[in-house]
């Protein structure tokens, strides 16, 4: 394969964990309201955790994200 | 190649010496004042006016004054819940941080191209979110190190860890302290980098649709102006985020070093 078409597709395979990691980031956001809105007491003490789990999830999904520019860009 | 025809969204990230190229030397390396260094010194100077107009202890506090006053509330309160009594000492620190971050991601967003001034995110070079995260992890080594001594590398095994899992779980604790500083200095670089590229794109969208002439192109364009204005209200909730999400981690970090486990 030409090895400029094999770093194109390779970035667009990373462009999976881009995906990957928008379900996780959605399902850190869906399960907080879901339990923030059955009490919505705590929800406020809790907003720590979820920017944590949230840096948590973003990140493989960014470093995806570096894989795909490294490919396209310097490799 | 990776061009969306005559946009190269990789433009926007050039560092150009601004003045200081001839005689500007350290150890024979040419340091010229750039344009990241000059928006570096606005996101400063500006976070200095606004501490110095919240300065004046009003008993009852102007607008300005109450600006101030939330933020640093605002800090106190995260390091209150995250690192507890002994994390009143790190709110100048945290607070210069997050104040930074967040003026530096927010100016990069501001519309200045406008008026012929373009404004640079130097939160979107690895150069300069590395040295924040590197700061921030020299401090969690030095308090770790100064207050408990040797103590510290108790981080690495959590109690109650069953004896001959010890030497797996110190290895595996030891790393995950060991990239602390490149996620950290990652996450922020990466996600202003991709929402800068992705508006950039957008905008190469909306040029060549135009450019193409009538039919289909049009349509495109206009569709990718409409998602390039939400991607940008998007974007100033990324650089909040992003400010937040640093100065957090960073607390956390710190009541490790702060009060083990």
């Amino acid at each position: 394969m030409d090895p400029q078409a094999a770093k194109l597709i390779g970035a667009g395979l990373a462009a999976i964990g881009a995906g990957m990691s928008a379900i996780g980031v959605g399902n850190v956001f869906g399960s907080f309201l879901e339990s923030a809105l059955r009490n919505p007491g705590a929800a406020d003490g809790q907003q720590g955790r979820l920017f944590i789990g949230f840096a948590a999830a973003e990140l493989l999904g960014l470093l995806s994200f570096v894989v795909a520019m490294i490919l396209i860009f310097v490799a | 190649m990776a061009e969306t025809g005559k946009v190269n969204p990789m433009h926007q990230f050039t560092i150009e010496p601004l003045f200081g190229t001839d005689h500007w030397q350290i150890a024979g390396y040419h340091v010229p004042f750039t344009n990241s260094a000059l928006w570096m010194a606005i996101a400063a100077f500006t976070l200095l006016i606004f501490v110095w107009g919240g300065m004046k202890r009003q008993l009852v506090p102007g607008r300005w004054q109450m600006a101030v006053e939330s933020m640093t509330g605002f800090i106190d309160n995260l390091l209150a819940t995250n690192v507890g009594p002994a994390g009143k000492k790190y709110v100048p620190y945290i607070f210069s941080l997050f104040m930074f971050i967040l003026f530096a991601n927010i100016f990069g967003l501001l519309p200045f191209a406008l008026i012929g001034v373009h404004s640079f995110t130097f939160t979107s070079h690895f150069s300069a979110t590395g040295v924040l995260a590197i700061m921030s992890f020299s401090i969690v080594l030095i308090v770790g190190f100064w207050k408990h001594g040797f103590h510290f590398f108790s981080l690495f095994v959590p109690h109650g860890t069953p004896v001959p899992m010890i030497p797996l779980i110190f290895c595996i604790e030891l790393v995950s302290f060991l990239v602390r500083p490149f996620s950290l200095g990652l996450r922020l670089f990466v996600s202003m980098m991709a929402g800068h590229v992705l508006l950039e794109v957008l905008s190469g969208f909306v040029i060549n649709g135009f450019n193409a002439g009538l039919g289909i192109g049009p349509v495109v364009s206009i569709l990718s102006f409409l998602l390039m204005i939400s991607i940008s209200a998007l974007e100033v909730l990324v650089a909040g985020i992003q400010a937040y999400v640093f100065a957090l981690l960073t607390s956390l970090y710190l009541n490790d070093a702060e009060n083990l486990h």
